[in-house]
C-alpha cells in the first residue's frame, strides 16, 4: 500500500467509519499513518508476510472495580487474535502475566494463553510476576529461553527479537533497570547483525521516559538504544502502562500497548499509576493488542493497535 | 451492706475497671504502631516506637504493594487491598524500607 494511493478524503472517510485501529507504516525511520478498517481488507497487506501479536499486562488475579471479571476479557482478547485474517507466526506477552505472583495465577493465565492459535508465545516478566523477589513461579514456567535470566533473543522470518527485563533491579526512584550484565549481553548480541536487519526489542518497561514520577521509564535504557541505533528499523515493544504510547527517534519506534484487563490514567492524572474504573459498557475500548507486520520489501515494520470493541 | 457502702465499692470497682482498662489499650496501642499505604505513600512515613512493639503495615490502595527492609530484615508478600503484615522490632535503629513494586514509595522506623 503506497500512500499516494489513498487522498486524504479516503483516510478520513476510513477513520470515520468507526474503525479500530492504528496503522503506521514505518520505512527508513519515517512513520506514516494510514487508515485501517475494523475487519482488515487482506488485500492491504502484501500476502505471505509474517505477523507477531502483542498481549500485555493480563493481570490474572485482579478483581478491583476497574474489571471484576479478569479472565472474561483476557478470554475475549484471546478470542480476537485468533478470529483475526491471517494467523500469528507468534505472540509476545509483555509482562505482567499476573497480578500477584501466585501458583494458581500463572497457572490459569496458561491455561487462558493455550487457546491462542499461534506456533509460538514469547514472554518477559512485569514487576508484577516477581513480587516475591526471585520470581520462582515465573522462572520456572517461562525461565526455559533465557536460562532464568530474563533475556534472550530469537530470530524469526528475518526478524531479529530480543527480550529484556527491567523489572528485578529497580532504582530508588522508582525506575526500571537493565544492569550492566544484561547491557554488556546485548551489546554483543547485536554487534554481528547487518545494519538492514529488522529488530523488534520486547520489554515490560517503557525503555524510554514516559512519565519518570510515575516510575515510567527505564534508567539505563539510552545505553541499550546506543547499541541499536545503527539499524535501519527498530521496533521497542513495551506494556507496563496499560494505554498507547508511542514515540520515533530517528530509525527507533517506541510504542507501549494496552491491558487486557483495565486501563491506567494518563500521566499524572491521579494519585499514581493504579487502576482507572471508567464505565463498563466503555471497558472493552480501553483494552486491546497491538499487531506487528513485517513487510517483505525494505525492512518495514507496521503497527496496528486494536481494541477490543 | 449498707447503701453508702455499697456507693463506695461501686465507686472504687469502677475506678479500678477504670484504670485496669487504661492499662489494656496502652499495652496493645494497635492504632498507634499502624503504617498505612495509600495512594502509593506510607502513612505516617516515619514512625517511631520502642524496642519490642510491633507496627503493622495495611494496604488501602487498589493497586498491590510490598514492604521490604532496606537491610533485609524484613519482606512482606504481595499485599492485595486490605491485606497487612506485621513485624516486630526487638532492638534500637532506624529501619528504612520501600514498596518493591513502587520503590519511589519509602518510609522509616525510628527504634528506641
Amino acid at each position: 500500500m503506497k500512500n499516494s494511493d489513498h487522498t486524504r478524503r479516503d483516510v478520513l472517510r476510513c477513520l470515520g467509519a468507526g474503525g479500530a485501529g492504528t496503522l503506521f507504516f514505518l520505512s527508513g525511520g519515517v512513520l506514516t499513518p494510514a487508515a485501517l478498517a475494523r475487519n482488515a481488507d487482506d488485500r492491504a497487506t502484501p500476502s505471505g508476510v509474517p505477523l507477531f501479536l502483542q498481549i500485555s499486562d493480563t493481570h490474572i488475579g485482579f478483581k478491583g472495580a476497574a474489571n471484576p471479571d479478569v479472565p472474561g476479557t483476557v478470554r475475549r482478547t484471546v478470542e480476537l487474535m485468533n478470529t483475526l485474517p491471517r494467523k500469528p507466526g507468534l505472540v509476545l506477552h509483555t509482562g505482567d502475566i499476573t497480578h500477584l505472583s501466585k501458583a494458581d495465577e500463572f497457572d490459569f493465565a496458561q491455561q487462558l494463553l493455550s487457546d491462542l492459535h499461534a506456533s509460538e508465545i514469547h514472554t518477559v516478566p512485569g514487576e508484577h510476576d516477581v513480587i516475591d523477589g526471585p520470581g520462582k513461579e515465573y522462572f520456572d514456567r517461562f525461565g526455559g529461553p533465557s536460562k532464568n535470566r530474563g533475556y534472550y533473543s530469537f530470530d524469526h522470518s528475518g526478524v531479529h527479537f530480543v527480550a529484556l527485563i527491567n523489572v528485578m533491579n529497580f532504582k530508588p526512584n522508582g525506575l526500571g533497570a537493565l544492569g550492566d550484565e544484561q547491557l554488556e549481553w546485548l551489546e554483543k548480541d547485536v554487534r554481528g547483525l547487518g545494519s538492514s536487519t529488522p529488530i523488534v526489542v520486547f520489554a515490560h518497561m517503557p525503555l524510554w521516559s514516559v512519565y519518570e514520577p510515575w516510575g515510567w521509564g527505564t534508567g539505563d535504557a539510552d545505553r541499550a538504544m546506543g547499541y541499536l541505533r545503527r539499524f535501519g528499523s527498530v521496533t521497542v515493544l513495551n506494556g507496563h502502562i496499560h494505554q498507547i504510547v508511542s514515540k520515533v527517534e530517528g530509525n527507533i519506534t517506541f510504542h507501549t500497548a494496552r491491558s487486557a484487563a483495565y486501563p491506567q490514567p494518563a500521566a499524572g492524572n491521579g494519585m499514581g499509576p493504579g487502576p482507572l474504573t471508567v464505565p463498563m459498557e466503555q471497558l472493552p475500548a480501553f483494552l486491546g493488542i497491538t499487531s506487528v507486520t513485517v513487510r517483505e520489501d525494505a525492512h518495514a515494520i507496521s503497527l496496528s493497535d486494536i481494541p477490543l470493541a | 451492706m449498707s447503701a453508702r457502702l455499697l456507693r463506695s465499692v461501686a465507686i472504687v470497682a469502677s475506678l479500678t475497671m477504670i484504670s485496669v482498662t487504661s492499662s489494656v489499650w496502652a499495652e496493645q496501642p494497635a492504632d498507634h504502631n499502624t503504617v498505612v499505604l495509600k495512594n502509593f505513600h506510607f502513612g505516617p512515613a516515619s514512625l517511631s516506637i520502642s524496642a519490642g512493639e510491633t507496627v503493622t503495615w495495611t494496604n488501602m490502595d487498589e493497586e498491590p504493594h510490598t514492604v521490604v527492609s532496606d537491610a533485609g530484615l524484613f519482606r512482606s508478600g504481595a499485599l492485595d487491598e486490605h491485606e497487612s503484615f506485621s513485624f516486630k522490632f526487638d532492638k534500637p535503629g532506624t529501619y528504612g524500607f520501600i514498596c518493591s513494586i513502587h520503590p519511589q514509595m519509602r518510609g522509616v522506623i525510628v527504634v528506641k
